[in-house]
């Protein structure tokens, strides 16, 4: 039985039943285009612009970069704001929760990640720390950065945009706060069994499964209050970001649970479910929380709505479709069937039109607009963030290519990726995403506006020394190693200067966490100068006079 | 709730796809691999030291997956020929590997069979390969005045040795060394084992 010939139709069906798929929605969907886009708009909100980062005399300046492009614009509603306001109130504990425990994390896992660094240049650097060594640092770090800020600075996100986008106050409270205490329950115990040498030796599943059951039931809380704040939704559409929150919160446990199974997976068929779980956890849960996010905030920030909605709900559908599949890339010239690593391949290669539908889609929202990045800190992170996504997707669909593939498999170019993936995108969007939220939540501005500045340089100028150092080094460290004439300790030693500025990047990037982190402290503990209004509107019995 | 309906089953469904591309499909074509005549099962004491490879994270710079002559030159280097899914057979979990910041160690135990070697390299690996950037874990050994009756002396270079007294190997250090040697995949192949 040749799996080609069973591969070939099913692959062929496939595609034709995505189309038949996205084209039932086209008919429902696509046909209001501009009635979707408006829905996280209250009905005189359009050029309007919201951005609660922003200190008044930038809001004033973007508010009038909004007005240039839009033109005139109603006065907005004091009854919809004061039940907006009713809605963010809904949601307060659940986001300050799980955005403060997100933060604790970020901390912990850039220092982890930090020393893990230092030690690929400098070997003997605390050796004799066992818990300390190479292969336990580095995979705290990613565990902690991946399961607890990325994870938890998502969810807090989600928990806080729902009730907006699904107008009706944030229910189920009770069930996301426990959700909260049993991930981090698991995440400390997880991180502890780590440093304890108590891995499973999988790579992004290495927490133990007994211990990653606690991360399947509080996931699986989290989505409680996703189910029934649906069920009392007072909107009628669902906005694009329902749709990429809500698959992330239901694909999660799924991916988790089945990676998890005890005494099913075997030898190489373990290989290909870990890469099915590793890079399905990028693109079925990390990807959808933080593009829910862009295309929340940006619309948001320069009052006006996405400019084709038929275009995401395509990006959508078309990403749940292709990046599922592309995880055998992780597998290319190893000893699993051919047909896998062609599939993926070929997946890979389709990720463009999410892609492209995705960046035409944000150039044209942006177009006549770019300037309000002057003014918007979240803007600034959100539109930087989405600008990665397409990068890293791309570079992701190259690097799947064989040819490519041959020099960057197995070495650092593929590190660099994961971060210009993970962090570029992913961590900045959510950055963008906090520094709007926050004062909603707390309803208290951010005390020091300059901070959020030298947070968004150390980390971007970090960020752009690590991802462009590492993946020098790990092209050089590809070429040196696929020439058989050169020994292979060429292939260490051409690292070696790019290891170290990846240190540097590294550093920049962790004292803009702490910056970040201060600056929260202080807002959260009301340290600071007290700019009290919350942006724009007041909340509660103020909101009459306003 | 149609929406809701369309939404969720069409994550289900997406997610569906990828299991079964992924997970489904290679567990029923690889469920019959028979393990090659020349490949035994681990000992228990390798079985120790394979868990200790693990422990000490040396999944994350080596990998264990030869590639073939027609990609890369990992044959000429010495790390064998392409491997392939029946050379796996006793493996759980798989430790395939993804990094290669240090050399690929499916045969390791054909190149360096020397225990000596393996339990110095652990203790100080740029001893013996200078410009490395191993991790050195001397905590899996234990400096001692003098070595008692059943230890085993790690013998260094004397620029590496302690001043005073003898490096021993702990018991994790001859189990992850019983392991590596082990690791020896040059058997041939009978047409059937290399299936799918």
């Amino acid at each position: 039985m040749n799996p080609v010939v069973i591969l070939l139709p099913a692959f062929l069906i496939s595609l034709v039943a995505l189309a038949v798929f996205i084209w039932s929605m086209h008919r429902g969907v696509f046909g209001h285009d501009a009635a979707g886009a408006r829905v996280i708009f209250t009905e005189h909100e359009v050029g309007h612009s919201e951005e609660p980062a922003a200190p008044s005399a930038s809001r004033a300046a973007l508010q009038n970069l909004v007005n240039a492009n839009i033109g005139h614009h109603e006065p907005l509603d004091d009854d919809e704001l004061l039940q907006r306001a009713h809605a963010d109130r809904s949601s307060a504990t659940v986001t300050f929760v799980f955005l403060s425990c997100a933060i604790g994390w970020l901390i912990l896992g850039s220092f982890a990640g930090l020393t893990a660094s230092i030690k690929l240049h400098y070997p003997d650097w605390l050796a004799g720390y066992e818990w300390l060594t190479f292969g336990r640092i580095r995979t705290i770090h990613l565990n902690a950065v991946a399961y607890g800020w990325t994870s938890m600075a998502g969810f807090g996100l989600a928990m806080w945009m729902l009730p907006r986008l699904l107008k009706t106050p944030l229910q189920g409270r009770r069930f996301a706060l426990l959700g909260a205490v049993l991930w981090n329950a698991g995440l400390i115990a997880g991180i502890g069994s780590l440093a304890a040498g108590m891995s499973s030796g999988l790579e992004w599943l290495e927490i133990p499964w007994q211990v990653g059951l606690l991360l399947v039931a509080g996931g699986a809380l989290i989505g409680i209050p996703l189910l029934r704040t649906l069920a009392r939704r007072t909107v009628d559409h669902l906005y694009v970001s329902v749709w990429y929150v809500s698959a992330a919160l239901f694909w999660f446990p799924i991916l988790y649970l089945v990676a998890n199974i005890p005494g099913v997976h075997f030898g190489v068929e373990q290989a290909t479910m870990n890469w099915w779980y590793g890079h399905n956890v990028l693109g079925y849960f990390f990807t959808p929380l933080a593009q829910a996010s862009i295309y929340y905030f940006l619309p948001k920030v320069i009052g006006r709505p996405i400019q084709s909605y038929g275009l995401s709900l395509l990006g959508f559908w078309t990403q749940a479709f292709f990046y599922g599949q592309v995880g055998g890339h992780h597998l290319i010239g190893g000893p699993v069937p051919t047909w896998l690593v062609t599939l993926s391949i070929v997946q890979s290669v389709m990720m463009i039109v999410p892609v492209v539908a995705f960046a035409t889609n944000y150039a044209a929202t942006l177009k006549g607009y770019w300037r309000t990045l002057l003014y918007s800190p979240t803007l600034r992170f959100i539109a930087l963030g989405s600008i990665m996504y397409v990068l890293v997707s791309l570079q992701g669909t190259f690097e799947a290519l064989r040819s490519v593939n041959t020099i960057t498999h197995f070495t650092h170019f593929t590190v660099a990726h994961a971060h210009l993936g993970m962090y570029a995108f992913v961590t900045i969007t959510f950055f963008g995403g906090i520094y709007f939220v926050m004062p909603r939540v707390v309803e208290r501005e951010w005390p020091y506006p300059r901070l959020i500045a030298a947070h968004f340089w150390l980390v971007v100028i970090g960020m752009l020394v690590y991802i462009v150092a590492l993946s020098i080094g790990g092209w050089l460290q590809g070429l040196a190693m696929l020439d058989a004439a050169r020994p292979f300790m060429d292939s260490v030693k051409v690292t070696i200067p790019w290891l170290e500025a990846r240190s540097v990047g590294g550093a920049m990037m962790t004292a803009g966490h702490l910056v970040f982190a201060a600056h929260f402290l202080a807002m959260v503990s009301a340290l600071g100068p007290q700019r009290t209004r919350p942006a724009r509107f007041r909340i509660g019995t103020e909101v009459n006079h306003a | 709730m149609r929406n809701e309906i369309r939404l969720f089953g069409g994550a289900l469904a997406m997610i569906a796809a990828a299991t079964a591309v992924l997970v489904v499909v290679p567990y029923f074509q690889l469920r019959d691999v028979k393990p090659p005549a020349g490949l035994h099962p681990y000992t228990s004491a390798q079985l120790r030291g394979r868990q200790e490879y693990i422990r000490q994270g040396c999944i994350y710079c080596h990998s264990q997956q030869p590639r073939d002559r027609a990609q890369a030159p990992d044959a000429e280097r010495g790390w064998g020929r392409a491997s392939v899914a029946a050379d796996y057979f006793y493996d759980s979990p798989h430790l395939l590997g993804t990094m290669r910041t240090g050399p690929d160690l499916f045969n390791i135990g054909a190149r360096q069979p020397s225990l000596d070697w393996h339990l110095g390299h652990l203790y100080q690996p740029r001893a013996f390969v200078p410009g490395s950037i191993m991790p050195s874990f001397p905590y899996l050994f234990e400096v001692k005045p003098k070595a008692e009756p059943g230890d085993r002396v790690v013998t260094l270079p004397p620029s590496f040795a302690p001043a005073q007294g003898v490096v021993v190997a702990r018991p994790a250090a001859l189990d992850l060394v019983s392991y590596l040697v082990s690791l020896d995949h040059t058997y041939p192949l009978a047409p059937s084992d290399t299936g799918p």
